[in-house]
C-alpha cells in the first residue's frame, strides 16, 4: 500500500502531520511526535515579538472537542530561531508557523524566521480568540487574505500554506484569494467560533479569555464541508485539519478533497501514538475498498459527481 | 476505539472546607472530595478571571482532598485570601506517580522546602507496607520546614537541616542524603524539591546504583498533554502527562534538567 502523499513540493511518508498550536513549543516536541508517526509536523506559532498570552484557563475540553484560548504564547522570532534548529535532522519536514498584525509584519517575520531550517510555511489569517490578530483582526476576508499572502510569497521560496478559518462566509473565494497571492496550499482550517462553556456553579465563563476555539468532533462536518467548497474553487492542494479523531476522519477529508491530514485535538483522545493509528486505520479502509495508492481516494467525492 | 468522551476536562467548583496553616508560608486548603490519587500527582486550581496553577496533592484520604500551597505570587495571594465556603475550582489528579515495590524493605525520600508536600503521602503508603523509611526534611529555617509533626507521627527516621541552623543540623538534605546513601542499602530513593537539588539527590542516587524516582516540575498549562508547554528536552515529553514523576535516569538524560526551563511564552530561563 502506498500511503505516501505530496503537498506542493513537500513529500509526505504517509498524511498525518501535527497541527500548529498542539505540542509544537520545542523542538524536542517535535522529535516526539515524529517518533510516533507524524510525517511532519508544524510549530506552535511564532509571532515578531515574546508574547505570554492569555491566563488559564486557556484549553479545556467538552462532548464535542476542545476550547482554547491560548492567544498565541510563543519567545518570538529571535528566540525562536535558537530553538528551532538543525530540523533537518528529524526524520519528517518541519513546517513555520507565522502570525502577524498586518502584511508587513508578516513580510517581516517570513523574512527573519523561514531561511535555513524550515521545509515549508504555514500562515495563519484565522485565529478566533487573539485581539490584533485572525478573524480577530479580519484577516479572514479575501482582500487582506490575498494582500498578506502576496507579501509573504515576495519574501519566500518555500511552499507557502495559508490557514483559513471555517467561519469565513464563502470559504472557496478566500481559497481563490490566497491561490491568487501565491500560495501553494490551503490548510482548512483554523478552530470555529469562538465559543464559551461556563461553570454553572459560579456562572463564569471557563476560560480566562472567556471564548475560544472549538477543535475537535464538533467541528469536522464543517470542515469537511469547507474542503469540499475549496476543492472546487482551487486547484491547489489542500491540507485538512479539524477534529481527524481516526482513520475513518481522515479518509472523509481526503475524499473531499484533502491531501494530508493535521492531526491535534486527538492527541487527547488517543495518546501521541494516535499518528500511527491514524495510518494503520487508513491503510485498513483502502484495503477494504480495494485501493492501492492514498492518490486513489483524494477527491474521489468529486469525481462521483462528474 | 477509545471511548472519546471519558475525559472531560473542566474544572469543578468546590467550597473551601478548612484552611490549616501548616508554617510561616505554606496553607493546607481542604475540599471535601476525594480523587483516589497516588503520591506525586497534581491537581490545576482555578480563580476565576484570575488564573489557574498546578499543585501537588498533599493529602487525599477520608473523603478529603489537602493541598498545601506555598504564598509565591498573585494567584496564591488570592488564594490566601479565601476563607471556609469560597468556592475554588478544581481539576485532576493528572501526571504519574511515585511508586513502591511490595519487596521493598527500606527507602530514602528527600524534599527540599514545599516538595516535602508529596512525598508525605508516599511515606504514608510506605508505613501501610511496613517499609522503613528515612526522611531528610530541609528548608531555609524552622518557620519554613512542612509537615515535621505528620511525619513524626508515621515513625519515619526524619533527618532535618535547615540553612541557617534553626531547627535540626546546619546545611542541606544533599549532606544528609549523601550520609545516609554510603552508609545503607536502600531500595529506592525519591525526591521532590529545588532542581539543582534534587539533581544532586539523583546524580548520588546513580552512583549508588539506587533506583531513583524524581519530579520534574515545568510550567504547565493545559495538564493533559496538549499545549505543549511542559514538554522537556531532549525526550520532548511532556511532564503533565509522561511526568512529572520520572525515572532518575531518564531525568539524567535529559539535556535540560537542572540547567534551564520554560516560561509561560516558552522562553528558555536558567536555573
Amino acid at each position: 500500500m502506498n500511503l505516501a502523499t505530496k503537498i506542493s513540493s513537500l513529500s509526505l511518508s504517509n498524511p498525518t502531520m501535527l497541527a500548529s498550536g498542539i505540542l509544537g513549543v520545542t523542538r524536542g516536541s517535535l522529535k516526539y511526535a515524529m517518533e510516533n508517526g507524524a510525517a511532519a509536523c508544524v510549530i506552535k506559532s511564532i509571532s515578531l515579538e515574546e508574547r505570554t498570552g492569555h491566563h488559564a484557563p486557556n484549553m479545556i475540553t467538552f462532548e464535542g472537542g476542545m476550547l482554547n484560548a491560548v492567544g498565541y504564547s510563543n519567545p518570538g522570532v529571535k528566540e525562536a530561531k535558537k530553538e528551532f534548529i538543525n530540523l533537518k535532522e528529524l526524520p519528517g519536514p518541519v513546517i513555520a508557523s507565522i502570525v502577524g498584525k498586518d502584511a508587513e509584519e508578516f513580510a517581516a517575520m517570513a523574512e527573519e524566521l523561514l531561511p535555513g531550517e524550515f521545509s515549508a510555511v504555514e500562515m495563519v489569517l484565522s485565529c478566533p480568540h487573539t485581539p490584533g490578530y485572525g478573524t480577530m483582526a479580519g484577516q479572514s476576508s479575501p482582500d487582506i487574505t490575498e494582500k498578506i499572502t502576496q507579501a509573504v510569497r515576495a519574501k519566500t521560496d518555500l511552499p507557502l500554506f495559508v490557514k483559513l478559518s471555517p467561519d469565513s462566509p464563502g470559504i472557496g473565494q478566500v481559497a481563490k484569494a490566497a491561490e491568487a497571492g501565491g500560495a501553494d496550499a490551503i490548510t482548512a482550517g483554523n478552530t470555529m467560533g469562538p465559543g464559551m462553556i461556563l461553570d454553572v456553579i459560579t456562572g463564569q465563563p471557563i476560560l480566562d479569555f472567556k471564548m475560544g476555539g472549538v477543535s475537535g468532533a464538533a467541528l469536522r462536518p464543517i470542515m469537511v464541508r469547507c474542503i469540499y467548497d475549496i476543492y472546487k474553487s482551487v486547484s491547489i492542494p489542500i491540507i485538512g485539519c479539524g477534529g481527524v479523531i481516526n482513520g475513518r476522519d481522515a479518509v472523509e477529508m481526503m475524499m473531499v478533497g484533502a491531501s494530508a491530514v493535521q492531526v491535534g485535538t486527538a492527541i487527547h483522545y488517543r495518546g501521541i501514538e494516535v499518528f500511527n493509528k491514524i495510518t494503520k486505520e487508513i491503510e485498513d479502509i483502502l484495503e477494504q475498498r480495494g485501493d492501492s495508492s492514498i492518490k486513489d481516494i483524494i477527491g474521489f467525492t468529486h469525481k462521483l459527481e462528474e | 476505539m477509545e471511548n472519546i468522551f471519558k475525559n472531560i476536562e473542566q474544572p469543578i467548583s468546590l467550597p473551601i472546607k478548612r484552611v490549616v496553616q501548616e508554617n510561616a508560608n505554606v496553607k493546607t486548603f481542604y475540599f471535601a472530595t476525594s480523587l483516589k490519587s497516588k503520591p506525586g500527582q497534581f491537581v490545576i486550581m482555578w480563580l476565576p478571571r484570575i488564573d489557574e496553577k498546578p499543585f501537588s496533592i498533599a493529602f487525599d484520604e477520608a473523603g478529603e482532598l489537602g493541598l498545601s500551597v506555598a504564598k509565591v505570587g498573585h494567584f496564591t495571594e488570592k488564594l490566601f485570601a479565601l476563607k471556609d465556603g469560597d468556592l475554588v475550582g478544581i481539576r485532576g489528579p493528572y501526571g504519574t506517580h511515585f511508586s513502591l515495590k511490595n519487596d521493598f524493605k527500606k527507602i530514602l525520600l528527600v524534599g527540599g522546602g514545599y516538595g516535602v508536600a508529596p512525598l508525605a503521602t508516599l511515606a504514608e503508603e510506605a508505613m501501610k507496607k511496613n517499609i522503613d523509611i528515612d526522611f531528610c526534611n530541609g528548608a531555609r529555617s524552622k518557620n519554613f520546614l512542612l509537615f515535621q509533626e505528620r511525619l513524626k507521627k508515621l515513625k519515619a527516621n526524619v533527618y532535618t537541616t535547615t540553612d541557617d541552623g534553626t531547627a535540626g543540623e546546619v546545611g542541606t538534605v544533599v549532606d544528609t542524603a549523601s550520609k545516609l546513601m554510603a552508609e545503607n542499602k536502600y531500595d529506592s530513593v525519591y525526591t521532590c524539591g529545588p532542581e539543582l537539588m534534587e539533581k544532586k539527590i539523583v546524580g548520588l542516587s546513580h552512583d549508588h546504583h539506587t533506583a531513583c524516582q524524581v519530579s520534574i516540575e515545568r510550567y504547565m498549562k493545559c495538564g493533559f498533554g496538549i499545549c505543549g508547554q511542559c514538554t522537556i528536552d531532549s525526550s520532548g515529553q511532556r511532564m503533565c502527562l509522561e511526568g512529572p514523576i520520572v525515572p532518575g535516569d531518564f531525568a539524567l538524560a535529559q539535556e535540560e534538567f537542572g540547567r534551564f526551563h520554560r516560561g509561560a511564552s516558552g522562553k528558555k530561563i536558567s536555573f
